[in-house]
């Protein structure tokens, strides 16, 4: 019935493609969220009477065309309903980091002039609120979750279903607003502001229009077969390029079901009873999802261990072949199908993996092992590569050539250069239109012809596919001239699951040194079964067992090392484990749980000069940032660590 | 908080209570008002009859002399149950949960009184039977989701930490719908952060729902923030009655605290 009045149906933007879901797939399920232990269901034509309704009731309250809308929770359903009603009426939607501490919003809540929030809960209201002072602009907070916002009268809060009833009203009595809105609705409209989260420096916004992420979604959907009996689940932040693409404009562009995790919490639990098919993970979730099962083998019974660790060998050797319908052995077929029976099936359904048909990974560089242990369970995990200024769209490795060691091949109407130094640069479909309010940044990230710089460094193999080795800046010298790629000793240390984070130091110095900080899940766990009494992460974290454990997890890597003549002169050297885990609220990583190396250095310049001084030993106190926002000091006396070098192994100088 | 909430009548009255266990005296000549709506808390050195009064509250101990008079009816003494029945929720001290049940489970046990239906009709899940389950596991849905303790909904209590185990026993508590909350030292061996979240639950129960609550803890800087009215007890004797700043300047409590030079 809403669909009549817009007349030609085109879908070059987003409200019009909603408005073509519920037309041509009206009952199916669009939107599902877990309530009260409850999944409940909204399908196409509800969601567009919500976003309609919402649409009519942003108008009514004052949001015109042009003006930014800033969007700040955890995935729900009326946060993505939020998206398309903002755009419906020709406004910006702009999503923020939930996660982010309040005067870090300030930065883009006065770059994007914004004059309309919704948000999720209490928390996020609380933020905006001290933010007034700083922000008078903000007119209208409009907020989804009423707990505990029973006593707050500031005027400029509006609970959502308010501004829904508002909307709905308004659109009773003004039933052509909505299609007309619509309908002045362009394809080279900005859909979207996107802050990317700024290794460097402040963020900066990021303005794709609705052609770009349409483009950029048709060509995923047609590359992978999405449709829309598809199921994901939304659980990454909606102001990350990924969520967007995947549960925003990919699911307009196919029509499949997006499901909203009851919390941040219960995302395990949900991803099993949701079975997702299609499904998107940074290196780090699948990281912790393989922690989670290691931590449980290790309590099993020996029997049980030992039939784990038989059948994984089993499918480390034949699993990936199998998948990609490669030559095997009939033996390890048997082998492996009486393994599938026994064990990957049942892990794979405990993982909420049973249905998947495609799981990607970006972001990050994967750990080989970490790769090769999806792969082998037989889940089509593959990788693709992209940034928030091409909407996520460049490269993705092709089904049956997964490789770990590449990013794929260019997608359908993607061009690639490789610049002089190594440098990517890129032209894709879904490229920014500009940097918001940044025309020096827009010129300097783009080239002449209109190719976009990536600050990556890579190069094409010899079947097509795309290597990135490091960001291009990162990639440094050791003083004796050996190739120094931190990034790339970071991820081999990050694979143990007793190490979280690392940050390797060594270009201008004689040789490689990393902090290195504990997985306090995975070492708190070792230590309560090896009968190690601790008192909390800092004294776990020197604890001399946790060094001698960590110092295995290093001697492993440099024996990695030793085996490739470029990189064997950069084994790790000298080791230390930081006192306290590096946070986002501290700056240390970005919200996207980087680490930012530069800082670490500075903040830590003790630590480092320590490291390369010899000492066996370093005193520091360190500022932290608690949730709250208040500060505190943590003081420790941390110890370092020498490693011996590793050789190459006798096999290898022999051949 | 900066909510006015206005304080009710007396929802409980002790009138004279005292207690003995033997030779000794738990509790002498105490009188007490619990006004409607209001967080009470009750605090004292070791020994000083904290836990022993909650107990006269709810039934548990039976006072020599004395009367309570809860809702209008004044009793010389309260059976547990009766205390149950009539709104009366509490957690302990130690916690006193049913470890190998899942979180649900064990607030589901905190509706037991609220259920009708026969142990037959439920064990076919029919009917009545069935539309009641219905009904509680949707009440005990809302408590999981204002404690926020969505991610423990299907794991064993036994295997949480202790301050979610904490949690979990508010929750039960809670599924009593109770007018009148006795919490036993709710927040012993927490961390800071526990702290704050249980009294922020505190506060919204308080809040929300409009229960009364009188509480046991040891923690000064909780007590004085959350509190509207503070008791203080000393060998089983009242030392002191009134706000918190009241109490901060009671030159009695101070003593009773610090010790006096004799």
């Amino acid at each position: 019935m809403t669909q009549t009045a817009v007349g030609t149906v085109t879908t070059e933007t987003f409200p019009k493609l909603l408005l073509e879901n519920a037309r041509v797939r009206g009952e199916k399920v669009a939107v599902r969220e877990k309530d009260l232990g409850i999944w409940q269901s909204w399908t196409w034509k509800e969601s567009a009477d919500e976003v309609r309704w919402l649409a009519c009731g942003l108008a009514s309250r004052g949001l015109k065309r042009g003006m930014n809308v800033a969007i700040i929770g955890d995935n729900r359903p009326r946060l993505y309903w939020s998206f398309g009603a903002a755009q419906s009426v020709g406004a910006v939607p702009v999503p923020l980091y939930q996660d982010a501490i309040s005067q870090e919003m300030q930065y883009v809540l006065e770059n994007a002039e914004i004059e309309v929030a919704i948000v999720e809960d209490q928390e996020q209201v609380d933020k905006l609120l001290e933010l007034l002072p700083q922000c008078p602009r903000l007119k209208l907070i409009v907020y989804d979750d009423p707990r505990g916002m029973r006593h707050y009268t500031q005027p400029q809060l509006l609970p959502y279903s308010e501004l829904r009833d508002i909307g709905r009203e308004y659109d009773e009595t003004h039933p052509d607003f909505y299609p007309a809105e619509v309908n002045e609705g362009k394809p080279d409209d900005v859909s979207v502001i996107l802050y990317t989260s700024g290794t460097t420096s402040k963020p900066k916004g990021v303005c794709l229009t609705h052609r770009a992420f349409i483009e950029a979604s048709r060509g995923d959907v047609s590359f992978d077969g999405f449709n829309d009996s598809d199921e994901i689940l939304s659980y990454l932040p909606m102001a990350w390029v990924g969520d967007h693409l995947f549960s925003y404009s990919q699911a307009m562009v196919a029509g499949f079901t997006v499901n909203c995790p009851e919390s941040s919490e219960t995302v395990m639990t949900d991803l099993r009873e949701i079975g997702p098919t299609y499904y998107f993970a940074p290196p780090r979730v699948f990281e912790n999802l393989l922690t989670q099962v290691m931590i449980r083998m290790e309590d099993a019974s020996p029997f049980k261990r030992w039939l784990f660790d038989a059948f994984m060998a089993v499918a480390k050797r034949c699993g990936p072949d199998i998948m990609d319908g490669k030559p095997v052995p009939l033996f390890d077929r048997v082998l492996y199908a009486i393994g599938n029976a026994l064990i990957y099936g049942p892990l794979r359904n405990n993982l909420g993996m049973s249905r998947i048909r495609v799981a990607y990974t970006g972001g990050a560089a994967i750990g080989p092992d970490l790769y090769r242990f999806y792969r082998s369970l037989g889940i089509n995990l593959k990788q693709l590569y992209g940034q928030t200024e091409t909407a996520a769209y460049v490269c993705k490795q092709p089904n049956g050539e997964s490789r770990l060691d590449t990013v794929g091949k260019p997608l359908p109407g993607v061009e690639i250069k490789i610049a002089d130094k190594g440098e990517i640069l890129v032209k894709s479909p879904g490229m920014l239109k500009e940097y918001y309010k940044s025309p020096d940044a827009s010129a300097e990230t783009l080239t002449a012809d209109g190719y976009f710089k990536t600050g990556d460094a890579g190069f094409f193999d010899n079947d097509g596919h795309l290597k990135i080795i490091d960001r291009a800046k990162d990639v440094g010298k050791l003083n004796d001239g050996t190739m120094f790629a931190p990034q790339f000793l970071e991820n081999k240390l990050k694979f143990f699951p007793f190490v979280k984070e690392a940050v390797c130091f060594g270009d201008g110095r004689d040789m490689v040194c990393a902090f290195l900080n504990i997985e306090m899940q995975a070492v708190g766990n070792w230590a309560e079964r090896n009968g190690l009494p601790y008192a909390g992460y800092v004294d776990l974290a020197q604890k001399e067992e946790v060094y001698s454990l960590l110092r295995e997890c290093v001697d492993k890597v440099n024996e990695d090392l030793a085996q490739e003549a470029s990189l064997s002169g950069s084994q790790i050297r000298r080791f230390l484990i930081l006192h306290k885990e590096l946070d986002a609220d501290d700056d240390e990583l970005t919200r996207t749980r980087k680490v930012r190396r530069n800082f670490v250095a500075e903040k830590y310049e003790p630590l480092v000069s320590a490291l390369f001084s010899g000492a066996s030993h370093c005193e520091i106190e360190t500022q932290v940032k608690f949730e709250d926002g208040r500060s505190g000091v943590i003081r420790a006396d941390v110890k370092i660590r020498d490693v011996e070098l590793a050789a190459a192994t006798e096999q290898r100088k022999a051949a | 908080m900066t909510a006015v909430r206005s304080l009710g009548e007396p929802i409980l009255s002790m009138d004279s209570i005292s207690l003995s266990f033997g030779g000794v005296k738990a509790l002498t000549d105490i009188s007490l008002h619990v006004r409607k709506h209001e967080i009470l808390a009750i605090i004292g050195p070791n020994g000083a009859g904290k836990s022993s009064l909650l107990n006269v509250i709810n039934g548990v101990y039976h006072p020599s002399s004395g009367s309570v008079t809860y809702k209008g009816a004044t009793r010389s003494q309260m059976r547990p149950h009766e205390a149950a029945s009539q709104g009366i929720a509490r957690t302990f001290q130690n916690i006193a949960l049913f470890k190998g049940m899942t979180v649900l489970d064990n607030i589901m046990t905190g509706r037991t009184l609220k259920m009708h239906a026969g142990f037959f009709w439920q064990c076919i899940y029919v009917g009545k039977a069935r539309d009641e389950e219905i009904r509680h596991r949707r009440k005990v849905e809302e408590i999981i989701d204002f404690l926020q303790i969505e991610s423990i909904r299907k794991t064993p209590v036994g295997r949480l930490p202790y301050g979610l185990q904490k949690r979990v026993e508010l929750g039960r508590a809670l599924a009593a719908e109770p007018e009148l909350l006795l919490l036993d030292e709710p927040m012993a061996g927490m961390n800071i952060e526990e702290k704050e979240d249980m009294s922020r639950f505190i506060l919204d129960i308080n809040d929300e729902f409009g229960t009364t609550i009188v509480l046991i803890e040891h923690d000064m800087g909780v007590v004085m923030d959350l509190s509207d009215r503070v008791v203080v007890l000393d060998y089983g004797r009242k030392i002191g009655d009134g706000t918190p700043d009241e109490i901060r300047g009671n030159q009695e409590v101070i003593d009773a605290y610090l010790g006096v030079a004799h």
